[in-house]
Parts: C-alpha cells; structure tokens; sequence
C-alpha cells in the first residue's frame, strides 16, 4: 500500500549510522556542562554548535521546527518571566506592583531564554527519527540494562502509539452513550482517566500476549545486533567537547555565570 | 472453572467447544502457562504437559490470543515474528529464517520485515499473530477463535494455515471456536466443557455429534446438522426511507475508503453490510451512526426523527443520538463506561432522567434476554468475549432508538446466545425499527437481512 | 512428545495468594504506561506552572515551589501502584525520560531530576518495606521526593547562595506540594483506577477489592 504503512522515519543524514543509545548519552556529554551557567554567551555558543549539526546532517528546517516547537514556544516566556520578576539589579527602567525590569533581569532574562534553546534544541535534532524498537536493544546490549525492563518498557510505550486512535474511539463511544454533551474541561478530565485505564487495561493483554511468546523467562538472543563503533565514539568525544568549548569561551567572554550565585560580583 | 479432567495425546488435533463464558479461553491461557501465578488469585488441582507444570519459557506451546488486538507486539512485522524466538533463545539467522518461513505459511510473505503492525486489518492481524506463534516451533499450538474476526475467504486461509503447519510439524493442535463447519472434518476429536465446570463430552467428531448433538445444540453448543431456527416475523416496511445518503464518501482522517455511496434504508427492515476484511464496513456503519464525519455527500434522516435543526446527523447533540440511533461497536471494551453490567445498562435511561424503578425495570428485563443475569454486577471488562459482545448490544437497547447499527452483533456467540440475539433483531425489526448490521455471519444474513449492501474493497 | 493431562482431583496445590516482591511482567508494563501518562501530566503542568513560578517567586522569594508537586506524582503512583522494590523509582525516572524527550524546556535536567526525585520517593517506600500503602506513606514518599529534589538544586545550581531564608520557604513549600499534589494526590487517583478494575491484576487493585 502506500508509504505510511512503512516505518520510514530514520535519523537524517550521518545520525542514521549512529548507534540509537549515542545521540542519548552525547546529548548527556554536550548538555550538562551547560547547566552550570546561564550566561548568553555559553548558550549562544552552544546554539552555534546546534546549528552546526544541523547543515552536518542536513536535517530540513520543518522537521526541527516540528520536533521542537514546545521549546521554541517556552524560550520566550522563560526569558520573559525572569525579565519581570527576576531579582532586580543594577538601573531599573519600569516598574509595576511585582514587575521590575532591571540590568540585571534583562541580563538573566537573554541568557535563560538562549539557554533553554542551547539545551533543548541538541537533544531533539539528534534524536529525531529513532526507533524505540532499535533503541532497546541498544539499551538491552550497549547499555546492559535489563531486557526485561526494557523490552516491558518498550511495550508499555508502544500502548502509546494507538492514543490518537484509541482517543477517537473513545470519544466516539462517550458520543453514542449519551455522555458527550459534557463541557470541555470536564470532558476532557474524564477522557483522560477513561483513556489511562484504557491503556492499563490493554497492558494486561499485552503482558499475556508476550507471556504466550515465552517473554520473562530469563536470558534470550538478540535477533538485531547493536554495537558502538567508531563513529559513535568520535561523535560522542565531538559533543563533549563542543559543550566544554561553550564554557570555556564564555569564561574567557566574561559572561560565565554559575547557576545560583549572587550577581554583585558578576555584574 | 473446575472439575476439568482430560488427557490429549501427542499430534491429536482437537477442538474445544462450550457455551459462552465456559472457560475456553481461561483453559488454553492455563495450557500455555501464562494464567498468571499465585499472585493472581487461586488454583486448585493440576494441569500438565509432558508430566510437567506448563511454562511459557519451555516453548512447548504457543498461544494466539481471541482478542486479535491484543497480539500484535512489536512496531514491525519482521520484529514482532522473531519476538517469541529470541526469548526461546533461537539465534539471529535462524530467527530469521523461521520468521520468514512463518510469513510465507500464513500468507503475509509479500509484507516484507519492515512494515508496520499498527493499521492492519482485522484479518492480517490474525494471521501475524499465527505466524509470531508459528515461528516458535511449538508442539502444541493453542488457537482461541482464530478465524472469529476474518472475512469468508481469510476464514479457510487461516485455517489451511494451521492444517499445513500442523500436518508438517506434527504438532498438537488445540482450537476454540464456536463455528464448528469450518473444522469438522480435519480435526481428531471434540471436547465440550460443561458451562458450570467439568467435560460435557469428548470423543470423535463422528461419535460426539450422533451421541450428544441434539441435546449439546439444545445447551448452545453450536453442532454440524442443527442450524439454528428463527421464525421471522412478518415486516412491515417503511414507505419513505428512513435514512438516505446521496454522493457519501467514507473514511477516517479525511481520506475516502468508499465513495459515492447512494444508500436508502428502510425502517422495519434488516439491512446488512458485507465486504472483505478493510472493505469499510466498521467506517460506514459509525458514519451512519453519527460518530463519524463523512468525507464528503450528505447523510438525511427523516424529519420525524431528527432532532429540531438537526441537518447532519454527526452534529447532532449527544443526548439527542442516544434516544435516536443505538450504536454497537466492534470492539465492545471500546464501548463500556460503567463499573457494573448493571450501571452500564441503566446509564442511558439516566441520562433520560427515568425513575430508577423504570431502570431496573429496563436491566433486568435486557440481563434475562441476553442471559447476563447472574454478571449483573461484574465489570464489563472481566467478562468473556462473548459475554462483552451481548452486553454491548443490550446498552445500546436500553434506550430504545428507532435507528440501531450493529458492528458484528453475532462474533464469537455460542447457539443459544446466537438464537437470542437473532430472535430480538427480529423482533425490534418488526416493531418497525431499522436495524443496520454489519457482519460476515451467513446465517445472520440468512435470518435478519431483508436488505444487502456489500462494499467491494476499493484498489488500494 | 506433548503429553497434556489435566486433573481436579489433585490436592489443592496453591496456598492463600502469597505476596512476592519480584516483578512480573505485567508489573513491568503498567510501570511504563504509568511512565508515560505521568510524562504527559509533567508536559502539561509545564505549561500551566513555569510561567506562574516567577511572579509567584517575586512576591515571596521560594514560594514558586508549592507547584512542583505534581512533578513528583510519578514516584507516589509507581510505588502505590506497583507495590515492588524499584517500582517508585523507574516510574519517575522513566516519565522524567519521556518529558525530556517530548521537549521540556528544562532539558536534560528534567532527567536528573526524576532520578533523584525517585530516589526521595523509593526510599520512603522501603523503609515501610513494601507493605503500607496509605495516604501517610504516600505523602511522605511525595515529600522525601521534594527534599531530594533541592538537594540536587543545592549541589548542582548552588542554591546555597540563595541564602537560609529562601531555601527555608522553599524547602517548606516543596514539601507541603509534594505531600499534597504527590502524595495526596497520587493516593486519591490510584484508588479512582483500582475502582474501575484496571489493576485487578495488580497487589494495589486486589486489596482495593477486599475492603
Ligand atoms: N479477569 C477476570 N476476572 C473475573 N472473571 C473473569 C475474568 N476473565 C474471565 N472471567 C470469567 O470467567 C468465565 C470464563 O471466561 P472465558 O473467557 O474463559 O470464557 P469462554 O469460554 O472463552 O467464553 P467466550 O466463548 O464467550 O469467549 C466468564 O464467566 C468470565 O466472566
Ligand atoms: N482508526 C483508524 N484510523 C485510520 N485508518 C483506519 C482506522 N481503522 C481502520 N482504518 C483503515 O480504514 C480502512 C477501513 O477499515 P474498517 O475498519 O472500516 O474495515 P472493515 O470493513 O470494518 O474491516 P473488518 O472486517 O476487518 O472489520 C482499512 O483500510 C483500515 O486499515
Ligand atoms: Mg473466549
Ligand atoms: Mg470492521
């Protein structure tokens, strides 16, 4: 039939060769540096690296904007929030009952929004296009994380893929029953809960399917293997390195500034 | 269930029947070892296989599950086939040869590893469940109703597959299945369990049928040579049609299944819809139910029907569909929203702010026409499949509409329950309703269908 | 070859259902659909309680944090639910996981997070060694998980440097939401879904029952 039945989503350009646990554990490698800061150099900086990677594996612009829209949404408003109701510091330009924007707040409120783009933005472009199925495994044989867990896992996250179609039915049968007058919020709260105990129900067919294919019995064979390679090491020693040269430059910009420390010297 | 006592020889191929909610499905979950343990709740007595507790981990037997849904594992078919091997702990080639062997047996050979299990037909899930089974080499193969949701021509599909595996393997095959015709003359032996507990009868097909086959239809098993008598009641056709569609085209996320579709359906008049496995019918039949937006035309009911300003049926208000069209839903667990039978019963005439000893005037009069009486306060969801099937026929009675649509209304009933059902369509048929049902059922359509509508399968 | 035998007759083997704390895999699975529906939860409060935490912060430095309770549901749920060592910890943890994945703007910390708040909530789970369930326990495997969060902030964000003051309130305010918003919370759903028989497989859903 048509395309839509094949499973054509792959990690684009090089990240299609890499193994599925890589782009998780460099994500890690690149990103945790960058929580020690929120400076808008360091996190300008890392945006560049982002961009970087996105011509390097020439992922198309609509499909970052697709992935990552909840964070490009939040971006603003983080910076936002902190620019009215940060801790005040320095001239302070407008003020209104709570609301301050001061030096220091527009400061903080430019490096919270860079920052939330710096960390959220990596992740998902790597992670775009990943198989859950082939990530298991990886986590089953890089990581040696428990097969049962993870495949178990796998499965309870694969209830998840029918929830747009099992939202329709349920909204449909609510419909024919009579109870699909209800207002919006009420209706969703009970579509919700009615959708939860869908999926907890249809766990315990699962779990009785995978038990009549001999699932949970101990030690089994792989049938994909899954292994780290070159590539995957280079990868992950690139990110890690990216994320230190963020730090780094914005120390030797001047505009590093540790989490949580107080401003009287940084300013 | 209890005071179950049998022994099956090796290579035997056998068939289990039994009324609705006898046990079937419960026995074969116990032969394959996956009832669950003590955790789960007691067991008495002992079940063994080889002289040993049966475990799934052994691989001894391989179950397909009656809930065809419930089968489907892994995101791929490739994937989803080697599952069961990989935990038998078969190596990677040779996974992935039976994998393809399996395929090949059960006629899905042309998917391919990669395709995806999510939006497969009733039927093709059928058969990737067989085939997931089949990779494992068991030597006991336990099948719950695996033809229960196919199309006539998948229905001896399936079932060749299962007679090619067995034969060449020489396994043991143990099936449910409520119609027995399509096995009766390739299997060795029946064995009938008593709806209370223990083994009604057990032999030969040949000697079981002339020994207990009058007095086993009688107790709903459903036996070669008794079909089912129903009486149908004189019709008193509508003039003007009740429901008409002009230029309808069908399907989900706007794109079309079926189109240009001109339907009229009568009130007092059986109208039923067949077609292949994925023909449409499910889609067409919650179009007309109003849960379901049409791609594009227009579906008319009869003024005296609709509500005021009610152009298009799937606009309609809730509560205003209720007391109007009574919808059945294919999967029934998708229909339940009550914690009891019994709540689930009186809802809709709540919802319509009738005395409560209306209500249970209403339930109990739907729990003894469909024999639900003695589940009146289990859980939907803990009933059987056959079971689920006649409660959600019955909520879809209790208010009364003039319009019903049925989504295969017979699946998975034994004879008596069949009869029941058949006779009350009939009846709400002649009290001038206009009864909608879909369904691959031929004694069905023999019984109720005064009219036909078949969807051919559009090229894909 | 198969020999299959079944008998009635044969004592009764099973003792009265005995409890066992290892996982089966019907455990395993409500532990990821829980994973991944608190996930969602966590998604959704994203967006309901990070714009109000700064104006409420500006008003009363610390206080921002009586809404990041229902951040630590995933624990309180995992652990009532699930009843087995590990249970409350892989829930957070996993549904931690699943927001990063699914784009909080917190990133990677979103992921630190839920390890340590499983942690908080795990602990208090086996200190009553798997066998109480009430709303106490529960609101007190909410709190730990709260305390155990702002021990990563302390470490990893330097909020020592806030001053006593701030970590004061907020310390107090994120315990009273974990208790309440997890805790509480947590409790009160978990006997909704046992009510409707999904878990009746479950130790949780069975106990439901028998009261
Ligand atoms: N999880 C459960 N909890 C409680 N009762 C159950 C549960 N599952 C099944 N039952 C009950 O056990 C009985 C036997 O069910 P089972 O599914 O084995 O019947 P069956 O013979 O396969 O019927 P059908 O032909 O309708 O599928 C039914 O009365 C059903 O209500
Ligand atoms: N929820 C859904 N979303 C999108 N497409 C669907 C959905 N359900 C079914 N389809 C597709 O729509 C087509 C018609 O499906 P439908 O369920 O109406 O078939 P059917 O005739 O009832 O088949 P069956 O006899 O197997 O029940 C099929 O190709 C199917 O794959
Ligand atoms: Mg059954
Ligand atoms: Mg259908």
């Amino acid at each position: 039939m048509t395309s839509t039945d094949q499973l054509s989503s792959t990690p684009p350009g090089f990240l299609a060769r890499l193994n599925p646990v890589t782009p998780f554990l460099a994500s890690i490698l690149f990103t945790t540096p960058l929580l020690t800061t929120i400076d808008w150099g360091s996190a300008l900086i890392g945006i560049g690296f982002t961009v970087l990677l996105i011509l390097a594996a020439r992922v198309s612009i609509m499909s970052v904007l697709r992935r990552t829209w909840p964070i490009l949404f939040a971006a603003p408003f983080a910076g936002l929030s902190i620019l009215l109701y940060g801790e005040p510091g320095g001239t302070i330009y407008w003020q209104w009952w709570i609301a301050r924007i001061s030096d220091q707040s527009i400061d903080l409120a430019l490096g919270m929004s860079l920052r939330v783009l710096a960390i959220g933005v990596p992740t998902l472009v790597m992670v775009a296009g990943i198989e859950a199925t082939r990530l298991a495994d990886s986590l089953a044989l890089v990581l040696k994380l428990p097969a049962r867990f993870v495949l178990g896992a796998l499965a309870g996250f694969r209830l998840f893929a029918v929830f747009v179609e099992d939202w329709t039915s349920l909204t449909q049968a609510r419909r024919a029953r009579g109870l699909g007058d209800d207002g919006k919020l009420r209706g969703f709260f009970t579509m919700a809960f009615a959708l939860l105990v869908l999926a907890l129900r249809r766990g315990g067919h699962l779990a009785t399917a995978m038990e009549a294919r001999a699932f949970g019995g101990g030690p089994r064979s792989w049938a994909r293997s899954s292994r780290l390679g070159a590539i995957d090491w280079t990868f992950m020693a690139v990110a890690l390195g990216a994320g230190i040269a963020c730090i780094v430059m914005a120390m030797l910009m001047g505009t590093y500034h540790l989490v949580g420390s107080g401003f009287d010297q940084a300013i | 269930m209890s005071g179950v006592d049998f022994a099956i020889e090796p290579g035997e191929r056998v068939l289990l029947l039994g009324a609705s909610g006898a046990g079937k499905s419960t026995l074969l979950k116990g032969l394959a070892g996956v009832l669950g343990d003590a955790e789960d709740g007691d067991e008495f007595g002992e079940l063994l296989i080889d002289g040993e507790q049966p475990s799934p981990y052994r691989g001894v037997a391989g179950l397909v599950l009656q809930d065809p849904q419930a089968n489907t594992i892994m995101a791929r078919v490739g994937d989803d086939v080697v599952f069961g091997c990989e935990n038998l702990r078969v190596p990677a080639d040779e996974a992935w040869q039976r994998a393809r062997a399996a395929l090949d047996e059960v006629g899905l050979g042309h998917f391919g590893f990669d395709r995806s299990t999510q939006r497969l037909s009733g039927g093709e899930r059928q058969r990737l469940a067989l085939a997931g089974v089949l990779a494992m080499h068991p030597r006991l193969l336990l099948l719950d109703e695996p033809t229960a949701n196919l199309d006539p021509e998948g229905v001896l599909e399936v079932r060749d597959a299962v007679l090619r595996t067995a034969e060449s393997r020489g396994a043991t095959v143990i099936i449910v299945e409520h119609r027995v015709d399509t096995w009766i003359d390739h299997i060795d032996r029946i064995i009938v369990l008593e709806a209370g507990g223990g083994v009604r009868a057990d032999g030969a097909p040949g000697d079981v049928v002339r020994e207990h086959g009058a007095s086993l239809a009688a107790e709903g098993v459903w036996v070669p040579g008794y079909p089912p008598e129903v009486t149908r009641r004189s019709r008193n056709i509508g003039e003007a049609p009740i429901c008409l569609t002009l230029d309808l085209a069908i399907g989900r996320d706007g794109v079309a299944v079926q189109q240009g579709l001109g339907l009229s359906i009568a009130s007092g008049c059986g109208t039923v819809i067949t077609g292949a496995n994925g023909a449409g019918k499910s889609t067409l039949a919650l179009t007309l139910a109003g849960l379901l937006a049409p791609v594009a035309g227009r579906i008319d009911y009869a003024s005296d029907l609709a509500p005021a300003g009610g152009a298009h049926v799937h606009k309609w208000r809730s509560k205003d569909l209720v007391t109007r069209i009574g919808t059945v839903f294919q999967q029934p667990e998708h229909q339940f929203v009550a914690r009891t039978v019994r709540d689930e019963l009186e809802l809709g005439p709540k919802l319509l702010k009738r005395s409560s000893a209306e209500r249970r005037a209403t339930s109990d009069r739907l729990l003894a026409a469909l024999r639900l009486e003695h589940l009146a306060e289990a859980n939907p969801f803990t009933l059987s499949g056959g079971e689920q099937r006649r409660l959600s026929v019955a909520t879809a009675l209790a208010t009364g509409p003039r319009v019903l649509v049925l989504d295969e209304p017979t699946f998975g009933q034994d004879r008596l329950t069949w009869i029941e059902l058949v006779k009350l369509m009939d009846e709400l048929i002649a009290e001038g309703r206009a009864l909608i049902a879909v369904t691959h059922d031929a004694e069905l359509i023999d019984s109720i269908g005064d009219e036909r509508i078949h969807l051919a399968k559009a090229a894909a | 070859m198969t020999h299959i035998a079944t008998s009635a007759e044969a004592q009764a083997t099973t003792a009265p259902a005995k409890r066992s704390l290892n996982w089966r895999v019907i455990d395993i699975i409500v532990a990821a659909v829980l994973g991944v529906a608190t996930a969602v939860i966590f998604r959704a409060w994203d967006f309901i309680a990070g714009p109000l935490s700064d104006p409420l912060d500006a008003v009363v430095p610390g206080i921002a944090a009586l809404t990041a309770g229902i951040w630590l549901i995933g624990g309180v749920l995992g652990g009532l639910i699930i009843r087995k060592p590990g249970a409350a910890f892989f829930v957070e943890a996993f549904a931690a996981f699943m927001s990063w994945m699914l784009g909080s703007p917190w990133g990677i910390d979103t992921f630190y997070s839920g390890l340590v708040q499983g942690l908080g909530a795990e602990i208090i789970f086996a200190i009553f060694l798997y066998r109480q369930f009430g709303p106490l326990v529960a609101a007190l495997a909410g709190g730990l998980s709260a305390v155990f969060a702002w021990g990563l902030y302390l470490a990893i964000y330097a909020y020592a440097d806030y001053g006593f003051e701030y970590n004061a309130i907020y310390l107090g305010c994120s315990i009273l939401s974990g208790m309440a918003l997890a805790g509480i919370l947590g409790w009160l759903l978990t006997k909704a879904l046992a009510a409707t028989g999904a878990l009746d497989r479950l130790a949780s859903g069975r106990s439901a029952k028998r009261v």
